[in-house]
């Protein structure tokens, strides 16, 4: 604390003797400051819309669970083009309740395993309309994709012994077909069964991965839904009825640890195309997607990085080629201050503070500048920006060392002068 | 011995312009010891300037020896001069050099602030310096808003600001009136009283008649030297 307040009371003289120099050039050193202020506002605004976009993106991975492994059905595309008859025939494909029981039992690492199926079905309340995605599916889905249930309760093991024509609803459905009634307790119509709404939970949206839950979901318990609509569905194309059976559309393995995670992805793989030849099935692990995600934004951040780096680096090259302007400027300052008997170190620090004036205060409005811009974009275009604290730090840092370093150039230069050279300097 | 503050043993300051010797100093000694009171005299291009600024450590001859209190300047590194120079020298310059962009009071605080001392003390003793030279009702103007005589002032209220133990003054009362110069020089007066060693360049009789020791220099060679 003594040594800060000495080194203060040392600094703080050359300090004010920066500020009022700076002060005294008020046109040349707003001009100066520019090239900063730019540098250090693209540096943050940069960031910001980097992380902006990058966040998105890593949200919606994130929520799909980092110890999960997303596997799905996929329809396996035909050697030969659709006939008339092909077309009508019964594609079977994906999942079956028999992967899932491999998974779980030859997989090492693996906490739990949630089968669904899922198939878009109308809903019917009273005169509205909704085309829904009916999710079959187990009461530990609400665990390895859990979300706030904002009424009622999620389905439970009491549902599925009994088949109980129940659904839980999301927020986005319930206020699409329900509108504003009593919504627990109420019956809708789901494909050619009738359930009675027992819970609603809060939907997310958006995300660009294979989200397991998507804006307007039903969900019914497992059996009921085996029970109501089987396991083949159908559904008319051009020229025909596509008629496809389909066991499990997805299958959710929750590894004990995310360290197991990619090794389980591994002998999931390898499980499954034991027993399927054709590639009827995807493993998604958001992990991984995470993982990329993440090192895309790396990349992304370190080729922002290099712009705004040249961007600053202009700005310094600028500052210096004033600093030198103003060291032949003031020459004869310079020789009347070494003559009265200051030391050469002292015309260093008077000039190197002078520079980080310079620098620091263009740095302080580019901050402002810098934060300014990615509130504007949002407020304009929507855009999510997200400013990261660090990178005002940073670009505080950066004008600081912007003014050292091209500060020491000049500096160096004003206390080599000779005295008496710089004295007769005119 | 130990009383000589400063001592040249052949000094010579030699300039090379256009591949002509110009020799400002050709060869000069002499001592001076703690206390006395110097005029250095001779005609314009004589070479004072030079010397002067020799003693005061801001130029080094090309040769000869020069002994700052019993030390080869020779020597001393480039801190050393400089921490001399702040600590024990008061410098008016035959041109005045004061900084432009610096208040009067600004101007005679300056060796003050590397020296150290305290904003509030540094404001209060350049005020009482400039009452002694009466610039006192000048301090926040700039040097190009005085004239000449006013300027010369300031340079010698800046010089004193240190309260050095040697003055050095290059015709310090060259473009005063007569009431004025003899206000400086009875200054002068009182800082040999007090102990200082003071070194003036004059042209004026007058002055002259003040110091005790009288050097006359010509053409970069001691004439007469009176101690
Ligand atoms: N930097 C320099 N380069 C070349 N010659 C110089 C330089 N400085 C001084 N001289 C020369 O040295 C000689 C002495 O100069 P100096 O300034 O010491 O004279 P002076 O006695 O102070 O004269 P004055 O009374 O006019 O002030 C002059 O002939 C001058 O031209
Ligand atoms: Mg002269």
């Amino acid at each position: 604390m003594y040594r800060l307040k000495q080194s203060l009371s040392f600094y703080w003289p050359f300090i004010r003797l920066g500020a009022t120099d700076v002060w005294r050039h008020k046109t040349r050193s707003f001009l100066t400051m520019l090239g900063m202020v730019f540098g250090v506002g693209s540096v943050i605004a940069m960031l910001a819309v980097g992380e902006g976009a990058s966040h998105q993106a890593l949200e919606s991975i994130k929520r799909l669970g980092s110890q999960n492994i997303m596997v799905s059905s996929v329809k396996p595309t035909s050697e030969d083009g659709p006939t008339a008859q092909q077309s009508a025939r019964l594609a079977v494909y994906g999942l079956l309740y028999d992967d899932e029981t491999r998974i779980r039992e030859t997989v090492p690492g693996v906490e739990k395993t949630v089968p669904a199926r899922m198939v878009r079905r109308n809903a019917r309340y009273n005169e509205r309309q909704l085309e829904l995605r009916v999710v079959e599916t187990v009461p530990s889905w609400f665990e390895v994709v859990p979300r706030p249930i904002l009424a009622g309760r999620i389905l439970n093991e009491g549902d599925m012994s009994s088949r109980a024509n129940v659904c839980v609803l999301t927020e986005f459905g319930v206020r699409k077909l329900l509108a504003a009634e009593e919504v627990l307790g109420q019956h809708v119509r789901l494909g050619s069964g009738v359930f009675e709404v027992v819970g609603i939970v809060k939907n997310e949206s958006g995300g660009s991965v294979r989200a397991p839950d998507s804006e307007a979901d039903a969900y019914i318990p497992m059996p009921t839904g085996s029970n109501l609509f089987g396991v083949a569905n159908s559904r008319p194309i051009s020229g025909g009825i596509e008629s496809e059976r389909v066991e499990l559309s997805q299958i959710i393995v929750k590894m004990t640890g995310t360290d197991v995670v990619e090794a389980g992805a591994k002998a999931v793989e390898a499980v499954l195309k034991r027993f399927h030849k054709k590639a009827d099935f995807k493993i998604d692990v958001p992990l991984s997607l995470l993982r990329e995600a993440e090192k895309t934004k790396r990349t992304y951040n370190i080729v922002l990085g290099a712009i705004a780096g040249i961007s600053l680096l202009v700005g310094g090259i600028g500052i210096m080629n004033i600093m030198l302007a103003s060291v032949t400027e003031r020459t004869k300052e310079i020789g009347i201050r070494r003559a009265v008997g200051a030391r050469k170190s002292r015309i260093v620090v008077q000039f190197l503070i002078n520079t980080c004036v310079l620098s620091i205060g263009g740095g302080l409005a580019g901050l402002v500048v810098g934060v300014a811009i990615p509130i504007a974009i949002t407020f304009f275009t929507a855009m999510p920006t997200v400013i990261q604290p660090y990178s005002m730090l940073l670009a505080f840092g950066i004008s600081v060392g912007v003014g050292i370093v091209f500060g020491l150039y000049p500096a160096l230069r004003a206390a080599s002068l000779d005295p008496i050279e710089a004295l007769r300097h005119e | 011995m130990d009383n000589e503050v400063v001592k040249l043993r052949d000094v010579k300051r030699h300039y090379s312009v256009g591949g002509e010797t110009v020799r400002a100093l050709d060869g000069v000694s002499f001592t001076i010891r703690r206390g006395e009171y110097w005029a250095i005299m001779g005609p314009s291009g004589s070479g004072k300037s030079t010397l002067l600024n020799i003693l005061g450590c801001l130029d080094r001859p090309t040769s000869g020896e020069y002994w700052l209190n019993g030390v080869n300047v020779a020597q001393m590194e480039d801190d050393e001069l400089s921490d001399h120079r702040l600590k024990n020298l008061g410098f008016v310059f035959q041109s005045f050099h004061l900084i432009p962009q610096l208040t009067v009071l600004e101007n005679i605080e300056m060796p003050m602030f590397y020296l150290g001392v305290p904003q509030a003390e540094r404001t209060r003793r350049a005020k009482t310096l400039a009452e002694r030279v009466e610039m006192d009702h000048r301090l926040q103007h700039l040097p190009s808003e005085l004239s000449g005589g006013q300027r010369q002032r300031v340079a010698v209220a800046r010089a004193l600001a240190n309260d050095p133990a040697v003055l050095l003054a290059d015709e310090p009362t060259g473009n005063l009136d007569s009431k004025t110069s003899v206000q400086i020089m009875q200054l002068f007066q009182e800082l040999y009283e007090q102990g200082k060693t003071v070194i003036v360049v004059t042209h004026e009789p007058d002055i002259d008649a003040y110091a005790h020791s009288h050097i006359v220099v010509k053409d970069g060679r001691i004439l007469t030297c009176t101690v």
